[in-house]
């Protein structure tokens, strides 16, 4: 399976998936670990990939969601962006209200 | 070394820019403040897919981060009033 395809099964075969760089409990970078704070104020149970324990997926998903940097979040299978974007929709609470609809 | 003012040139050289500000001064974190037409009728993740790509590759080589706030240029006067 190549990788594009791996990434298409993660994120639709998961409600939430964030891409980071490390794990939640050891996140790797400060953008990641914003990412997976800004989760957990959100309470959102979600998968986290680690893109630094595999490089295929570490590239594959910037060509995937055509963003060159990474966290990324993904929610119902679509891409809703990197932590900046997260931080803006956590300010304004479109991100708790995308998340209370992802099944 | 990549500078703001570099960072600068090299979006406004591909995307039109009404305004455009970027401070940064370690070579690979920025913070952008980026005014643009092309933005209207485009969701905040289309905005910013649109200065990547007038970034193209530097921003995967050279930039490690840049964080940025995308405005039309009617958001951006009516957060100036």
């Amino acid at each position: 399976m190549d990788v594009q395809e791996l990434i298409k099964n993660q994120v639709t075969s998961n409600p939430v998936v964030l891409y980071m760089k490390g794990s939640p409990k050891f996140p790797q970078c400060g953008f990641s670990n914003m990412a997976t704070q800004i989760l957990d104020a959100c309470h959102a149970k979600y998968l986290a990939v680690d893109v630094l324990a595999d490089q295929n997926i570490r590239e594959g998903i910037k060509v995937y969601a055509n963003w060159p940097t990474i966290p990324q979040l993904y929610i119902n299978g679509e891409f809703v962006g990197g932590s900046d974007i997260m931080r803006t929709m956590y300010e304004n609470g479109g991100l708790q209200t995308l998340l209370d609809a992802a099944k | 070394m990549l500078s703001a003012q570099q960072l600068e040139t090299y979006i406004t050289q591909n995307l039109g820019c009404d305004y455009i500000k970027v401070s940064g001064d370690d070579g690979t974190h920025f913070e952008a403040l980026i005014v643009s037409p092309a933005f209207v009728g485009k969701s905040m993740v289309q905005q910013h897919q649109l200065v990547y790509q007038a970034l193209g590759d530097r921003m995967r080589a050279e930039i490690h981060a840049l964080s940025m706030k995308t405005l039309t240029p009617e958001a951006w006067l009516k957060s100036n009033s």
